[in-house]
């Protein structure tokens, strides 16, 4: 019986194999650091500097980021731009009509972006993210002036460029299945950023976690209640299956 | 009506209480002793027994967090999303809430299919307990209802064009079918109108039905008593006070045993609560955090876990599999007219009924025979009683064969919902024609196969070790 099983189990791994396909560019492995406040800090004032100016994040309050660590007034003193109250949801400055007309695309709602941009095979949603922000190269045939190599087309500018500086990817000819293909192999830096490329990447990583903590700030709620409803059921177990023995017991 | 009892004054102020009670409403004490503490149930139930008590559990769950849910969610095409971040952010505890009903769905399903196995292995529909499985498949058509109806609710991408694609799936319908989608929707595509049926149906009309059902589903049940993975009759043997003498109170025995099962249970229900509510996309899928666009199509669209074995054979009909199906119903009408002494009007009836689905296969749409066979293979498990011919009950007795078939038989399905979740390809779809064949195959052909093999003495009781 068993053996007939694990036969076609190894059949379905078969199916299964027969149908993955995996293309395009592959995303890197973001860093997570929903759970460290300092990097959600950072993340969230490069959030509200850059990407609030054409997004939105409709659905997230201000006053949520007491979540990550920061005090009412320093909501107020240092990442209000748009609003006047701290209830208030995260709106972008820009008018949807003109950002259409500008970029050919309305710029999305960011504030459950992250969760919905997973892909099974790919990664999760975070890595789409940071893979995507460090991705942006110059390209003059785009009416922006930039293009994104894990992307191809997308509509967004590369608005972090004075970060990173301005940069052109490289590539080398190879041979596959005896074709000549050009094959990426690294970034040419043009003009430098602010920032060294280690500390863009760092940065990226502080961005894209606060991306996702805003896409479900009750996640660290959540892991944190889990691990007391679970050692709480487990001990439930634990009596309820003597409790079952006990009662048990006699039946012959 | 039974008499009135009275009681010495110098009972205990316990026993008075249900002495008054069981003086005005002895109805309740009577059902208790019914359906609970003088319910006997065999004492050989083993792990596969837990699952029906498990689906009450979970049935209950979403009824109490889908009051929550309503309190706060709004149907309307413009609010709905927005409706559920704000459950997932601004209500104290919501994402819980929430969580526990789009878990619950999937647990729902995951302890149903469990439940309906168990029945397949060891034979718990078959005589006298046929109703008993009548009002399961019910239920299980009406939890699938509910599901699809709620799932439109969040208002995402999937929620969306899922919706879109099922109703219109009804358009191919012959003659009604365009008249059918648009009563379903209550408009041209899926919007504001479909939204506010589907909440209502889904709080209100469904959930009335699945209560009543599952009422209808426990009477039979302890009315003929439950089978047991013996397959034994365990009435047939009773003891001088007339119980059986494998029966066992189902309180306080069962309910211990209950108890147990639940822990373990929530043990895993919460581990998903807590540590994965998307379960890699596919309790919460992950294209369903972006708002229901009517003009952006998904490129891939596919419905959540539970309908894919079934969504799988709605694909697997194309113009080709209609060739071979055409085939299939030819060659059962030759070998029924061929192989077996019938009435010569029998034999009429039946060349005649054959061409006439031919006829129509070959005239109708392949798509509406898709939407024929992904209805039939959840219809087809109404007939099961009177498919199998089987002279045991339980697997245990069956040959030995059967049992490899039944593992077919599983990994098929498995097979199947797998392909569902993907995109369509070249492969994936040989392989879903295949098992959709399989399918089928086996409760078509059962009346046949379930004869055939020595099966095993069966024992008079039943078999328990003690604990």
């Amino acid at each position: 019986m068993k053996k007939i099983f694990l036969t076609l189990l190894a059949a379905m791994g078969f199916v299964v194999g027969a149908q993955a396909n995996t293309g395009g560019f592959p995303w890197d492995k973001a860093p997570d650091r929903t759970s460290d406040m300092a990097a959600l800090q950072n993340g969230a004032k490069l959030f509200v500097n850059y990407c609030l100016n054409c997004h939105s994040a409709a659905f997230m309050r201000f006053n949520r980021l007491k979540d990550i660590g920061l005090t009412e007034q320093q909501i107020k003193d240092n990442l209000l731009f748009t609003t006047e109250k701290v209830g208030e949801t995260m709106k972008s400055a820009i008018d949807p009509r003109q950002a259409k007309e500008w970029f050919g695309a309305n710029p999305p709602d960011l504030t459950v972006l992250a969760r919905s941009r997973s892909a099974q095979g790919q990664g999760t949603g975070a890595d789409y993210l940071y893979t995507y922000m460090r991705t942006f190269y110059v390209d003059d045939t785009k009416a922006t002036g930039w293009n994104n190599l894990a992307f191809p087309n997308i509509a967004m500018p590369h608005v972090l460029w004075e970060l990173q500086g301005k940069r052109s990817p490289v590539y080398e000819t190879a041979t596959e299945h005896g074709q000549q293909v050009q094959v990426f192999k690294g970034w040419e830096q043009l003009t430098p950023g602010t920032l060294t490329p280690q500390e863009y990447d760092h940065a990226m990583g502080d961005l894209v976690s606060y991306l996702q903590w805003m896409s479900e700030p009750a996640v660290n709620t959540r892991v944190r209640v889990g691990m007391g409803v679970i050692a709480f059921l487990l001990l439930m177990t634990f009596f309820a299956w003597r409790l079952n023995a006990a009662f048990w017991k006699d039946v012959k | 009506m039974a008499d009135f009892k009275e009681i010495s004054p110098n009972a205990s102020a316990g026993a008075k209480l249900t002495n008054w009670f069981e003086n005005r409403l002895p109805t309740a004490f009577d059902m208790y002793k019914v359906h609970m503490s003088e319910y006997y149930a065999p004492k050989n139930f083993n792990f596969w027994y837990i699952f029906g008590s498990l689906a009450m559990l979970v049935l209950v769950i979403q009824i109490v967090t889908g009051i929550f849910l309503v309190m706060h969610y709004k149907p309307d095409a413009a609010l709905a999303f927005g409706s559920v971040e704000y459950i997932m952010r601004d209500v104290p505890w919501g994402w819980l809430i929430r969580y526990m009903h789009s878990t619950g769905a999937s647990a729902f399903f995951v302890v149903v299919y469990l439940h309906m196995f168990r029945g397949l292995l060891y034979g718990s529909y078959r005589k006298p307990r046929e109703l008993v499985w009548l009002f399961g498949c019910a239920i299980f058509l009406a939890l699938m209802a509910e599901a699809f109806m709620g799932y439109l609710l969040p208002w995402g991408q999937m929620s969306y064009w899922g919706a879109q694609v099922i109703v219109n799936l009804f358009a191919a319908v012959p003659f009604v079918g365009p008249d059918l989608a648009l009563l379903i929707r209550g408009d041209y595509v899926v919007g504001d109108a479909t939204l506010n049926r589907f909440f209502s149906f889904h709080v209100i009309a469904v959930p009335l039905v699945l209560l009543g059902l599952v009422v209808a589903h426990l009477m039979a049940l302890h009315d003929v008593g439950s089978n047991n993975p013996d397959g034994i009759e365990i009435k047939a043997t009773k003891g001088p006070t007339g119980i059986p003498l494998d029966g066992i109170p189902f309180h306080p025995y069962y309910t211990v045993h209950d108890i147990f099962a639940v822990c373990m249970f929530l043990v895993v229900f919460s581990a998903v609560i807590f540590f994965a509510p998307e379960f890699g996309g596919y309790f919460l899928e992950y294209n369903n955090f972006i708002p229901a666009d009517p003009l952006k199509t998904p490129l891939h669209i596919a419905p959540v876990w539970y309908f894919t074995p079934f969504y799988s054979m709605l694909r697997a009909i194309t113009d080709e599999m209609l060739l071979v199906l055409i085939a299939c119903v030819a060659g059962g009408a030759i070998l029924g007219v061929t192989k077996f002494k019938l009435p010569a009007i029998v034999k009429l009836v039946i060349v005649g009924a054959a061409a006439a689905v031919i006829a129509m296969m070959l005239s109708i749409d392949a798509k509406f025979w898709g939407v024929v066979a992904m209805g039939g293979a959840v219809v087809i498990l109404f007939f099961l009683p009177w498919l199998d011919n089987c002279a045991v009950k339980s697997i245990r007795y069956r040959p030995q064969w059967h049992k490899y078939l039944y593992a077919v038989f599983v990994v098929n399905f498995v097979i199947l919902a797998y392909l569902g979740t993907q995109p369509p390809s070249a492969v994936g779809e040989r392989v879903s024609q295949v098992g959709t064949l399989f399918y089928f195959g086996f409760f078509l052909l059962m009346p046949w196969w379930s004869r055939l093999g020595e099966s095993k003495p069966v024992p008079t009781r039943v078999n328990y070790v003690a604990h």
